[in-house]
C-alpha cells in the first residue's frame, strides 16, 4: 500500500499529538499528555494545555520521524489540526506547522479535528490487514472531554453532516464532573469505568436528556447531559443529608448507563431514520468499556455494521490529522493558504480550512 | 547568518549577519494574529535577503517577556523552524532587543524597557549600558509589576513592538562573544490563572 507521505499535528487540547503516515499506513503515532497537570484541578484548563504543548512539540515531532524511520525531506506535506479546539491550544499547533512549512517548503493542510476523528479508523499500521475503506455513508458517533457530536459521514472530504451535538456539557466532561461528585480522582471515564464494575446499573433511573417526545422534536439527535450531572448530584446530596453510605458503585454504574443509553439510542436511530446502517464511534469516550459493550449490543440488534477505531487512535492524536492530510494530497486538493488561523468553533462542514 | 523571530508583542521576523547586520526584516504589530501571519513574514524574510535555509547558522527566538498565547507562536515557529532546519535555536530575552536598539541611539546611561503584560500590568526590565560585546547589561528584570511599582527612571522606552533584527543581532554579538544564548524558555512570569472551586451544592 502507498499514498502521500504525511505529518500531521494536533494540539486541540491536552494531548500533543505528531503522527506520521504514509497514505492509510500508520507509521508513527506520539502523543504527549499533560492530562496529569489537569488532575488536580479536575477538569482541562486551558492556559496549562498551551504551555504543556510548547514544551513537549518538538520532543514530540523529532521522536515522531525517528520511529516511523523519515525524514521531514522525505514528507509529501503536513497537516495540522486547525480547529475546532482550545484556540490558545490550536495555536501552538498551527506555529509549530508553519514554522516546518517555511524550513521545508512543504504544502500545510489546515484540517478539522472531528474529521480527524472520523479519519482515525481509516489507519492501520504496516503488516497489519489495511482498514476498510470509508466509501459508504457511515454515521459517526464522536464522543470525548470537549465534543459530543453526531455527524452523518457521506463523504470524508466532501461532504460531512452535523445531525447533533451536546447542547451543554461534553459527555467526557460529565464523567469528570461526576467522578468527583463521587470523590474519584480525574480523569472520570476510566474511574467511573472501574467503579460501576460492581454496581447495578438499574439501581437508580437517572434521567436521559433530550429523550422525551417534546425535546425529540426539536433535539432530536443533540444531547445534553448538564441535567444529568445535576441529578446525580442531587442524589448524592440527599444520601449525604440522610446519613446514608453512598453505593459508589451503583451510582457510577446507573450514572453511565444513562450516558451510554442516550448515546449509543441517538446514534442507532440515526442510523435507522437515515437508512444507514453503519455506525463509527471515535473520541475518548470510546475506551469506556459500557458505552463499546452497549454499541455492540444495539448495532448487533438494528443490523447496523459497527466500526471503532483501535483506541491509541481513538484518543486525540496527530496521525488522524495526518491521515485526513494524506487524503487531501491523494485527492490532488490545494493546500490551506498561508494566513489561516485557529478557529475554535471550526464547523464539521469544513474539512480543509481555506 | 541568523532567522530571527519574535511574538512577544506583534509578530517580527528578520534576516541578519553579523558582518552585514539586517538584511531583511518584517513585522505585523496586530497582537491577535500571531498564528495567522508567522509563517508569511519567515518565507518573506528569506526570500527578500535572498537567504536560503541551509544558509543559516541558527535561529534566534524572543522567549518574551509577553502575553502568552501571542508568544507561544512565534516559539513553536521558531523551534520547529530549527528542527526541520537542523540549526540550533538560541534564546534572546525580548526585552533585550528594545534596548539594544535604544543604545544605537543613544549608547550612554541607564534605560527601562516596559512592554504591555495586559490585566493592568507591565513587564519592565533595567538595563545599565553596553558592554564591550556591543550587548545591553540587564542590572534588574524582566519583571512583572502594577504600573506604579516599575522603578521610575528618566529614560524609560514603553515598547509595543520588539525588532526583529535587533533581537537577531544580540544573538550574533553573544555567540561572537563565546558566551551562552538564553535558553529557548518562555518567560511568562506569571502562573496558569486557576482557581480551584469546591463543589456547589446543587439542592
Amino acid at each position: 500500500m502507498t499514498g502521500p507521505l504525511v505529518l500531521g499535528i494536533e494540539t486541540s487540547c491536552d494531548e500533543t499529538g505528531v503522527g506520521i503516515v504514509r497514505g492509510r499506513e500508520l507509521l508513527a503515532n506520539v502523543i504527549a499528555s499533560s492530562m496529569e497537570e489537569h488532575a488536580r484541578y479536575g477538569g482541562v484548563v486551558p492556559e496549562v494545555a498551551a504551555r504543556a504543548h510548547l514544551e513537549a512539540i518538538e520532543p514530540a515531532l523529532q521522536r515522531a520521524l525517528d520511529e516511523a524511520g523519515v525524514r521531514l525531506a522525505d514528507l509529501d506535506a503536513l497537516a495540522v489540526t486547525a480547529g475546532p479546539g482550545l484556540a490558545g491550544a490550536l495555536m501552538v499547533g498551527i506555529g509549530a506547522a508553519k514554522g516546518l512549512a517555511a524550513a521545508t517548503g512543504l504544502p500545510l493542510y489546515g484540517v478539522n479535528h472531528l474529521i480527524g476523528h472520523v479519519g482515525a479508523d481509516l489507519l492501520r499500521p504496516p503488516g497489519e490487514e489495511p482498514a476498510p475503506p470509508l466509501d459508504e455513508a457511515t454515521v459517526a458517533l464522536l464522543v470525548s472531554g470537549g465534543h459530543t457530536s453526531l455527524l452523518l459521514v457521506r463523504d470524508l472530504l466532501d461532504d460531512v453532516e452535523l445531525l447533533g451535538e451536546t447542547i451543554d456539557d461534553a459527555a467526557g466532561e460529565a464523567f469528570d464532573k461526576v467522578a468527583r461528585l463521587l470523590g474519584l480522582p480525574y480523569p472520570g471515564g476510566p474511574e467511573i469505568d472501574r467503579a460501576a464494575k460492581d454496581g447495578d446499573p438499574a439501581a437508580i433511573r437517572f434521567p436521559r436528556g433530550l429523550t422525551q417526545p417534546r425535546d425529540l422534536e426539536r433535539h432530536r439527535y443533540d444531547f445534553s447531559f448538564s441535567g444529568l450531572k445535576t441529578a446525580v448530584a442531587r442524589w448524592v446530596e440527599k444520601a449525604d443529608d440522610e446519613g446514608r453510605t453512598l453505593p459508589v458503585a451503583d451510582v457510577a454504574a446507573s450514572f453511565r448507563e444513562a450516558v451510554a443509553d442516550v448515546l449509543i439510542g441517538k446514534a442507532v436511530a440515526a442510523c435507522t431514520d437515515r437508512g444507514v446502517p453503519r455506525l463509527l464511534l471515535g473520541g475518548g469516550v470510546v475506551a469506556n468499556a459500557r458505552v463499546r459493550r452497549l454499541a455492540e449490543e444495539r448495532c448487533a440488534a438494528a443490523g447496523v455494521a459497527l466500526r471503532i477505531p483501535p483506541l491509541s487512535l481513538c484518543t486525540d492524536n496527530g496521525a488522524m490529522i495526518a491521515a485526513v492530510g494524506a487524503g487531501l494530497v491523494a485527492a490532488g486538493r490545494a493546500p490551506s493558504g498561508p494566513a489561516f488561523g485557529a478557529d475554535s468553533t471550526l464547523p464539521v462542514t469544513e474539512v480543509l480550512v481555506p | 547568518m541568523l532567522l530571527a523571530i519574535d511574538s512577544s508583542a506583534g509578530t517580527a521576523a528578520a534576516v541578519v549577519d553579523g558582518a552585514r547586520g539586517i538584511l531583511a526584516e518584517r513585522a505585523v504589530a496586530d497582537t491577535l494574529r500571531h498564528a495567522e501571519v508567522v509563517g508569511e513574514l519567515i518565507t518573506a524574510v528569506l526570500r527578500e535577503a535572498g537567504v536560503g535555509v541551509a544558509d543559516l547558522d541558527a535561529v534566534a527566538i524572543g522567549v518574551g517577556p509577553g502575553p502568552f498565547t501571542g508568544l507561544r507562536v512565534g516559539m513553536a515557529a521558531g523551534r520547529a523552524f530549527a528542527l526541520a532546519a537542523a540549526r540550533p535555536a538560541l534564546g534572546v530575552v525580548s526585552h533585550d532587543a528594545v534596548a539594544a536598539a535604544a543604545y544605537e541611539a543613544d549608547p550612554s546611561g541607564e534605560l527601562l524597557v516596559v512592554t504591555d503584560a495586559r490585566r493592568r500590568e507591565l513587564y519592565w526590565s533595567r538595563y545599565r549600558g553596553l558592554d564591550a560585546a556591543g550587548l545591553p547589561i540587564r542590572d534588574e528584570g524582566p519583571a512583572l509589576a502594577r504600573p506604579a511599582d516599575v522603578p521610575a527612571r528618566e529614560r524609560r522606552i514603553d515598547a509595543t513592538a520588539v525588532p526583529a533584527g535587533m533581537l537577531g543581532l544580540v544573538a550574533e554579538r553573544v555567540l561572537a562573544a563565546g558566551r551562552a544564548p538564553a535558553p529557548v524558555v518562555p518567560l511568562y512570569l506569571r502562573s496558569p490563572d486557576v482557581t480551584l472551586s469546591a463543589p456547589k451544592r446543587v439542592s
